[in-house]
């Protein structure tokens, strides 16, 4: 016992130095950077008309690497194909949400959708976009569950996977369109950039809020009218 | 100077959370720790003039995470007391919490 505890005291001193030294490390690294360099601001700054959209991150975002959103929707997906292929996970209980968390529920649901559309809108010229309007669905989906909200089994079938695939599927096939008419892949052309960002960041608002609430609930929604 | 006072502060209290929720033998205080850190660090973004990551962290970081989180621990729970009445006869304590 008393050995144990020895080793488990010397591991956590040496992760204590070494994470020390990696620290000194990055902050010597961070102070030795040139401050003349500028980075690519200004690059982004002198081609933001061309992007659609008036606000730089969600150009850089949706437009100049479009290629990491991409694989970020992906990567999500992919984690709730991971946690729907556990299975198995026991629901939470049925119990009655309580009067204060059904009202709530009731008042902040259409306020946070409301949110989440003003994110989505306003990500064009402004901080906001597809994943923090997502995420507020989201969270507007757990909150529904909490109080005792399950989908429809009507819906838990085919829609739900349409739902979620849709956003990394509409993304895929908008950039495999710019392919077929002469651009390259994910390369936005100016006269319609904006409503093709707009079109994205729409559908990947619900395919996100929808997969992060599926998240939540951990286990694969019963499928099929008889249950 | 204000500024500096809050700025310092602020990373202090984020340090100090980390090393609290990373030490709680308790895991529903590690959480809410968590949680609680992921709001600090919203705040931090927004002053080192990063509204969108704020923005991000705010709502997935402190909220979905923090709420995947606590739903992992009821699950834990439930899963251990289900565990613990079936092999209840011969060992007890065995689950240190």
């Amino acid at each position: 016992m008393t050995d144990n505890r020895k080793t488990g005291k010397a591991l956590r001193l040496l992760l204590v130095s070494l994470l020390c030294a990696i620290a000194a490390w990055l902050g010597y690294a961070v102070l030795g950077l040139s401050l003349s360099h500028v980075g690519l601001g200004q690059l982004v700054g002198a081609n933001l008309e061309a992007s659609g959209v008036s606000h730089p991150v969600t150009a850089v975002l949706l437009n100049f690497r479009g290629y990491d959103t991409l694989l970020e929707m992906g990567v999500l997906l992919v984690a709730l194909l991971g946690v729907w292929s556990l299975g198995g996970m026991p629901d939470y209980d049925e119990s009655s949400p309580g009067p204060v968390l059904d009202i709530l529920s009731r008042l902040l649901i259409p306020m946070l959708m409301l949110v989440a559309g003003y994110l989505l809108w306003v990500g064009a010229h402004a901080p906001g976009g597809a994943f923090q309007a997502g995420s507020v669905l989201g969270a507007a989906g757990v909150l529904m569950m909490l109080a005792g909200w399950r989908l429809d089994s009507r819906f838990a079938g085919l829609l739900l996977r349409v739902v979620m695939v849709s956003g990394l599927g509409v993304f895929v096939m908008v950039s495999t369109a710019m392919l077929l008419i002469g651009n390259g892949f994910l390369e936005f052309s100016p006269p319609m950039a904006g409503e093709l960002i707009l079109l994205i960041e729409a559908v990947a608002t619900m395919s996100i809020g929808a997969t992060l609430a599926a998240l939540f609930l951990g286990s694969r929604p019963a499928v099929g009218p008889d249950k | 100077m204000l500024h500096w006072a809050f700025d310092s502060l602020l990373g202090l209290s984020l340090l100090w959370l980390a090393w609290r929720a990373l030490t709680s033998p308790d895991l529903f205080k590690a959480i809410v720790l968590f949680i609680s850190f992921g709001l600090l660090m919203s705040l931090a973004w927004v002053r080192l003039g990063a509204p969108d990551v704020a923005l991000a962290e705010a709502a997935i970081g402190a909220g979905l995470t923090g709420a995947l989180l606590l739903a992992a621990l009821a699950r834990l729970e439930s899963i251990g007391e289900a565990g613990r009445q079936k092999g209840s006869i011969g060992e007890t304590g065995a689950h240190d919490r």
